[in-house]
């Protein structure tokens, strides 16, 4: 039995279809991730599963129970970190934990909080405001607060975009390495190919919106640990990058737009500046509406 | 003087102009346009013994102007405190619930405008029963219901600002009802609640002289008021210059207080 699982799923925001018939299907302990056009609906389809949104038709199932509401067991990673400003990293993390674990002491509680802390190497500045750290920093504080929910499933939603080149590789290989210590699920919003293939099991294209919908999904086949400079040279990670590439970018060219415009041209004739120039009387431009009809009949 | 050593000082040097500049048009108005303005030197050889014995009292309503301050700041202060008790719960509802606001919107809008001195006969009224107390009830009553709008509207602008991440994460957490209201929804509305404070501070102190000329009770605006019956037109000079600097130190304070806040 799958252990997320979304049947037929629709969304619309008023008349705007955003998703359309969504099916997905996820393992316990796979890493799947989604990649999808920038605003084609892919932190609608994460809201969804969050429990944030309600989906007008189809079902969302986790471990076989339909999704209702937001929930713990669901760890969320969101794309601006939504930390809370007027909270330390450490009494943000607990917020999380306390709501997880609202009977362990005090102590207890701050161990764990710790442990998170130090997973995302953050220790020093545990006691910093979200204000005072850089994206990055900000971006590994979300993490652990996520994980210090001990969720049985981690949504991330491109949580990475933000982020410059070189953070966003030390921040994949973070994301990497605690997924393979503790083999949780987890499902990766991105909207970049690259990072999805190097991280995930599977990887599923969002076609462009509106009415998007999930493509066939691509197995990756790269063993573990993945090597982030040999990886762009392995002929099966160039081959699925070219095909997730391609569903994407030919479910964009099926969407034609009709847009109607009208046209107003001047009403001015040029004027032919190849002859010799005459001062004519008329210094105002020759409106076209103004030119007599005039037909010419060659006879043969 | 070379520019840059003036530049240092201006911000010294150029209020006292403003201010000699403003002393000598009062001047030249008490010589010419009105024989009845105490020029500022009468002004101040008349309202020396208020400057200079501020804490003195000499009988209810002949009292140091320090004095007279002081009763009216505690006024102001119990007054100011009742209205922010009143309007954030106010503002918060107005804030968290459409159909609350929808309700009651227009009445906030109608009230909103309505002056002290309309609101102050009604509060005499609603505390006849309070026999001596009345007229403080009646005062209190006032200021409260005067100074609380601007906390009331900022609070429910805050609330409804707060951005949906915040709202989201509370959510995911399923944070309790309260826990959501002290962990997120206060902190992220305090800037706006501290604004409305501030405004609500400066009503509250213009309420007081209104409150206390129609109640006849002793502080800043009574004392004005009586002395405007006794004809001593110089101690009217004293009394607007005191509620003014009063005003300004106060609203120096709250503005500190709320940058504080601010940085949430």
């Amino acid at each position: 039995m799958p252990y997320l699982e979304l049947n037929h799923v629709s969304k619309s925001f008023g008349p705007a279809s955003v998703l359309k018939d969504v099916n997905l299907s996820v393992e316990q302990g796979e890493f799947v991730a989604i990649v999808g056009f920038s605003g084609a609906g892919k932190t609608t389809l994460i809201n969804l599963i969050a429990g944030l949104l309600k989906p007008d038709t189809g079902t969302v199932k986790l471990n076989g129970q339909v999704i209702t509401g937001p929930g713990p067991d669901r760890g969320m990673v969101f794309q601006n970190y939504s930390l809370l400003p007027w909270l330390s990293v450490f009494e943000n993390i607990l917020l999380a934990a306390e709501a997880v674990n609202p009977g362990w002491p005090a102590a207890q509680q701050a161990a764990h909080v710790e442990k998170y802390i130090a997973m995302v190497n953050l220790t020093p500045a545990r006691d910093k405001k979200p204000g005072e750290l850089s994206g990055g920093m900000r971006q590994r504080v979300s993490v652990a607060r996520a994980l210090a929910m001990n969720p049985q499933i981690l949504l991330l939603d491109e949580p990475l975009s933000a982020l410059d080149a070189l953070t966003r590789a030390t921040l994949q290989d973070e994301i990497s390495r605690i997924w393979s210590e503790d083999k949780k699920t987890v499902l990766l919003i991105t909207n970049d190919p690259d990072e999805g293939i190097y991280l995930a099991d599977r990887i599923i294209p969002l076609t462009a919106g509106p009415g998007a919908t999930l493509g066939a999904s691509f197995k990756v086949e790269i063993p573990r640990p993945r090597d982030r400079k040999g990886i762009n040279h392995d002929p099966h990670f160039k081959q699925l990058r070219r095909e997730v590439v391609e569903v994407m970018l030919n479910s964009k060219q099926d969407r034609h737009t009709a847009i109607t415009r009208k046209l107003v041209l001047p009403d001015i004739e040029p004027e032919d500046l190849s002859g010799p120039r005459r001062r004519s009387a008329r210094s105002a431009p020759i409106r076209r509406h103004e030119i007599k009809e005039e037909s010419v009949e060659v006879q043969p | 003087m070379n520019n840059a050593f003036f530049k240092k000082i201006d911000w010294l040097v150029l209020p006292l102009i403003g201010m000699v500049v403003a002393v000598i048009i009062w001047h030249i108005l008490s010589q010419t346009l009105s024989k009845d303005l105490p020029s500022p030197a009468k002004t101040w050889s008349e309202s020396r013994d208020y400057v200079l014995h501020p804490f003195e009292k000499r009988g209810e309503m002949d009292q140091g102007i320090l004095r007279f301050t002081w009763y009216s700041l505690i006024l102001v202060a119990k007054g100011y405190a009742i209205a922010l008790l009143l309007a954030t719960p106010i503002g918060f509802m107005l804030g968290l619930s459409k159909t609350f606001a929808k309700a009651f919107d227009p009445i906030i809008q109608i009230l909103r405008p309505v002056s002290p001195l309309a609101w102050l006969p009604l509060g005499l009224v609603l505390f006849l029963g309070a026999g001596k107390n009345a007229s403080e009830l009646g005062a209190l009553f006032t200021i409260a219901v005067c100074s609380m709008w601007p906390t009331v509207l900022n609070t429910a602008v805050g609330v409804r600002a707060i951005p949906q991440d915040y709202l989201n994460v509370a959510k995911v957490l399923k944070l309790s009802r309260t826990k959501t209201l002290f962990k997120v929804l206060i902190p992220a509305t305090l800037p706006y609640m501290f604004t409305g404070f501030r405004l609500s501070l400066g009503i509250a102190w213009l309420v007081i002289v209104a409150a206390e000329m129609l109640t006849g009770r002793p502080g800043v605006g009574g004392f004005l008021w009586q002395e405007y019956n006794a004809l001593n037109y110089s101690h009217i000079i004293l009394c607007i210059l005191t509620i003014g600097l009063v005003g300004f130190v106060l609203d120096r304070l709250m503005s500190v207080v709320e940058r504080r806040f601010k940085t949430a």
